[in-house]
């Protein structure tokens, strides 16, 4: 067996090359979310994704946002956040979630990424997902995979955001496996057109991070 | 639904620790609580597929064809092929580069390392790769950088990976060196990497890859993480 190739930190400087215009913007094409023109120089911008509206989005708008903070409360300027999340019926935009009695939504692949601002703030819209399959025959209360990279950071931290308002995470598989009083960590709380999850790389309330 | 297949683990001893503190900066931002292990569902076995032009749009493919005229510096091809760790090829995968220019300075705003910028270089590209998982970047050689990591500390010269594959377990994000630097054995971000590992991260010279009067070529090969079967094989 080949061995893998090991992870190294994606540094300060990956906003010229990761993060095109909407790329955290799972639902419409064409804003400029999740991508930092403030750091790159004029014509010097060499993404260009595809403007064409991508079809219809089942489900509501929502925003996802929080702060990064590192271990001692200061918010992490230069992180790259990124996002996979089944569609607002539960079903992946991947040919393995072959479930074909869910809609795919054409419009939506459920892959963001975005990085943070000036304030250590990562910001998406998208819709909040249905409930995926888990282990056997139940299913996973509503959730997003979360990666978490940076300057300072070698190798990607997994967490995941689940939501405040859905009965369903009282039987979770995957929060069941969490120690109970650090689950509320990944458990992101209602705000006015969304909801808000901060990520702390340490200390106290830090996020729990898996290994997947 | 039944359960998925899931994909092999990190490799134990093959990945930097996240706390590495001779890289200073994983002090703050490492995570002092342990993992939580838990099963693959499907949540982490799927990605994005095929979707890259809507993502982050058609490929870049020649980094020394984005301006007005060629930029300065060593002219090289950087070819290779992703593979799992089962040795199959990961065809149409995206793979994206980013990287400093000859002089070892960044496009980037907040790089504000005394040398020269280079108006004809951006130093990004992103290319897919074909039904044998190769990949093919035509750019220019980087130069080392200096870092304020400890005293007299240079980067030596890299191109920075960022490859999706085909799950959201199969994420990487690393880096390329060059055979023979010798920053490599005192740098501090290679050499949180097990030993045995490090010279995964170090492309090798290749005459076949390498176009007379025209450009040095490089061979780097990406392993990501492989899966117990395929799904077609269950
Ligand atoms: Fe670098």
């Amino acid at each position: 067996m080949a061995g893998q190739t090991p992870w190294q930190t994606v540094g300060p400087y990956f906003h010229y090359g990761l993060a095109w215009k909407g790329g955290a913007d799972l639902i419409e094409v064409g804003a400029d979310l999740g991508a930092r023109m403030d750091l790159i120089p004029e014509g010097h911008y060499v993404l260009n994704p595809n403007t064409t509206p991508r079809g219809k989005v089942t489900g509501e708008s929502i925003e996802i946002s929080g702060v990064v903070y590192d271990a001692d409360g200061a918010p992490v300027t230069d992180a790259m956040i990124e996002i996979w999340q089944a569609n607002s019926a539960g079903r992946y935009a991947d040919p393995q979630d072959d479930r074909a009695d869910l809609p795919l939504d054409q419009g939506f692949i459920g892959f963001g990424r975005s990085s943070t601002d000036q304030n250590g703030v990562y910001r998406f819209r998208t819709v909040k997902p249905g409930r995926a399959p888990g282990p056997g025959n139940g299913l996973q209360a509503p959730h997003i995979a979360v990666g978490v990279q940076a300057r300072g950071v070698i190798k990607r931290l997994c967490t995941r955001l689940y939501f405040a308002d859905e009965a369903s995470n009282a039987e979770d598989p995957i929060l069941a496996l969490v120690p109970e009083d650090r689950r509320a960590t990944l458990i992101a709380t209602p705000v006015p057109g969304g909801y808000r999850l901060d990520i702390r790389l340490q200390g106290a309330d830090e996020t729990v991070f898996f290994d997947v | 639904m039944a359960d998925v297949i899931e994909y092999y683990r990190e490799e134990k001893g093959g990945h930097p620790a996240s706390l590495s503190p001779d890289y200073r900066s994983t002090i703050a931002r490492s995570p002092r609580q342990p993992l939580v292990s838990v099963p693959h569902t499907l949540t982490e076995v799927t990605g994005p597929t095929g979707v890259w032009d809507q993502l982050m749009g058609p490929a870049v493919m020649d980094l020394t064809k984005q301006h007005k005229a060629e930029p300065l510096g060593q002219r090289i091809i950087v070819s290779g092929r992703v593979l799992d760790e089962n040795g199959r090829p990961v065809p149409n995968t995206v793979v994206e580069v980013w990287q400093a220019n000859a002089a070892g300075r960044y496009i980037h705003k907040n790089d504000q390392w005394n040398a020269p910028l280079d108006p004809n270089f951006t130093g990004a590209g992103h290319v897919v790769t074909d039904d044998q998982g190769r990949y093919r970047f035509i750019t220019i050689k980087p130069g080392a950088y200096p870092w304020k990591n400890h005293f007299n500390a240079w980067r030596p010269e890299h191109i920075h990976f960022s490859l999706l594959g085909p799950a959201f377990a199969t994420r990487l994000v690393t880096q390329m060196y060059f055979p023979g630097d010798p920053l490599i054995a005192i740098d501090p971000i290679c050499q949180a990497i097990p030993e045995a590992a490090v010279q995964r991260l170090v492309s090798r010279f290749d005459i076949e890859t390498t176009e007379d009067h025209y450009a040095l070529g490089y061979i780097f090969d990406i392993v990501l993480r492989g899966r117990h079967a395929t799904p077609m094989e269950a």
